[in-house]
């Protein structure tokens, strides 16, 4: 399922301030299709790798190259925070409307496209309501709808779900696999949940803590995309203990106490 | 009213609807009306009775009918004295509105320029306007510009920090966003800064509302002495010189209900503007 690398992280480090290394030294090589989740600890520099992709952080040092280098719109990569991020005065039209209206995308144009974004995640009836009067797991649908109107490449996640209820995230889950199998998305998912990652994912990136560095890389040979069935096999069981085993090892590594 | 069973043999007819409830909603929002307008009555009543009944002379504490006969009587002139008053504190009022938010969206693009300016703009702020009067007063020409000037230092910081601050708010994750997307500086400004600013600023512009008439009403009381203008203030400063005690109330009377007329206004706006989305215009249904 995957191809060309899209993302070629080298030598990657992040420094805030003098004393804090973030980021140590990361190189990493994400393919075209893959669905690469970076799962460890709080503090491991997960979110700020993300965010250095994503272009939203200075690196110290290193380098991060998406292939093809030169970006020809704004909307070949799209974000999803951890919060919804919605903006409270606008309505969900309008909301997931953002993207393409900052690309100069007149509304009438861009009315098709985000019909079909909010049909996409099942929210075409809320099209005209303001964020408060939505759930939780309703908002961070917008949230998704938004980042995919604009029909990006690559799909960047900061752990999206973990404010949400179990049957919410289970839910969002799938609608994520889905989108992005439909789609061909490249996706990197930040988490702290290892189901999650063995669900989503066919590369896992266990990061380590203080300094933030990658300490294992595992693939997950597990057909992709996955269905419901999949959460119940022992397959998953047992990847899940595979994938959980190397994350208590870099704990312990650590020395640090959960 | 009749008790609801809690046990429904059909099972398919919808539930008899909690009209107690609704009764008692539409009778607390009758009463949010009604009793403001009541007390307020009674209390104007109260008023004229202990007037009348300890025979205090108009002179110490005129009775309310005679506020009203003056007003009446003296409508002519006070209504000019009124119309000065009125335009003082608007014109204050939007004068501090384009200052305040354009100074504030200069503070908010650039630290320096807060950094050099803001001193200045708390040294206004904190200086008694009282004390400031005098000097406007000896280097301005135009009585009404000096008003205007005494006016405006009043109403115009409120709006300066709310402006400031409200375009400092804007959630973060957002600003990514916006980065993300590439947005222009303008786009910024128009789609996510303003609008996370507007609750900021409604709040300042309450407060600035009622700052712009103590203003006025100050800066005519400074200058009032002077005898060269005709604002509802130098009218109570007059009435008070000959002894004209209802005069004085009749005045008074004007000043609070335009005092009352801003409040209503920038209540209203606020809900208008924010009611679809901000917490602190929602109403909430219960």
């Amino acid at each position: 399922m995957t191809g060309a690398p899209i993302i070629t992280m080298d030598r990657v480090q992040k420094r805030f301030g003098r004393d804090v290394l973030a980021v140590e030294s990361m190189s990493l090589t994400i393919n075209q299709g893959d669905f690469v989740s970076f799962l460890g600890p709080s503090g491991c520099g997960k979110s700020t790798a993300l965010k250095m992709i994503a272009g939203l952080l200075p690196l110290t040092a290193g380098t991060i190259t998406i292939t093809p280098p030169d970006r020809k719109s704004e909307q070949d990569l799209a974000f999803v925070f951890q919060e919804p991020t919605l903006m409270p005065w606008a309505t969900v039209e309008d909301n997931v409307y953002l993207p393409l209206r900052l690309a100069g995308v007149n509304r009438q144009q861009a009315a098709p496209r985000v019909q079909r974004a909010l049909v996409d995640v099942g929210l075409s009836k809320f099209a005209g309501s303001y964020p408060r009067a939505l759930s939780g797991g309703m908002k961070m649908r917008v949230s998704i709808a938004r980042a995919m109107v604009t029909q990006p490449r690559i799909l960047l996640m900061d752990e999206p779900f973990a404010a949400l209820d179990e049957m919410t995230r289970t839910k969002l889950n799938d609608d994520v696999v889905r989108l992005a199998a439909t789609h061909g998305l490249t996706v990197v998912f930040v988490t702290h949940s290892v189901f999650e990652s063995v669900y989503l994912s066919n590369r896992v990136v266990v990061m380590a803590a203080r300094p933030g560095r990658v300490a294992a890389e595992l693939t997950l040979e597990t057909p992709w995309p996955r269905t419901d069935d999949y959460r119940i096999s022992a397959e998953f069981s047992q990847e899940c203990r595979r994938v959980s085993d190397t994350l208590k090892g870099t704990l312990d590594a650590n020395d640090i106490d959960h | 009213m009749p008790m609801t069973s809690t046990t429904d043999p059909v099972g398919e007819e919808a539930a008899p609807i909690n009209t107690e409830h609704l009764i008692r909603a539409r009778r607390e929002r009758i009463l949010s009306w009604v009793m403001p307008i009541v007390t307020i009555c009674l209390a104007i009543a109260a008023w004229e009775w202990a007037v009348r009944h300890y025979e205090i002379p108009h002179y110490l504490i005129p009775a309310p009918s005679l506020i009203a006969e003056t007003l009446v009587k003296d409508g002519p002139s006070l209504m000019v004295s009124a119309w000065f008053t009125v335009k003082l504190t608007f014109m204050s009022l939007a004068l501090a509105i384009i200052g305040g938010v354009l100074l504030g969206a200069l503070f908010a693009l650039s630290r320096p320029i807060e950094m050099s300016l803001f001193p200045f703009a708390v040294i206004l702020q904190v200086t008694p306007v009282v004390a400031i009067a005098p000097l406007i007063l000896i280097y301005v020409d135009s009585t009404f510009a000096a008003l205007l000037i005494c006016a405006w230092i009043v109403a115009f910081f409120p709006i300066l920090s709310g402006t400031v601050m409200g375009l400092r708010s804007a959630d973060h994750n957002l600003r990514d966003l916006f980065t993300l997307y590439r947005a222009t500086p303008w786009q910024r400004l128009r789609y996510l800064l303003a609008p996370s600013a507007l609750p900021y600023f409604m709040s300042a512009l309450k407060v600035a509302g009622g700052l712009s008439l103590i203003g006025a009403v100050v800066a005519e009381f400074v200058a009032g002495a002077a005898g060269q203008n005709t604002g509802l203030a130098s009218r109570i400063i007059e009435s008070s010189f000959r002894s004209e005690i209802p005069r004085m109330f009749a005045a008074l009377v004007l000043v609070s209900a335009l005092g009352i007329v801003i409040f209503l206004m920038t209540t209203w706006l606020s809900r208008r503007v924010l009611g679809h989305w901000h917490e602190s215009e929602i109403r909430r249904d219960t």
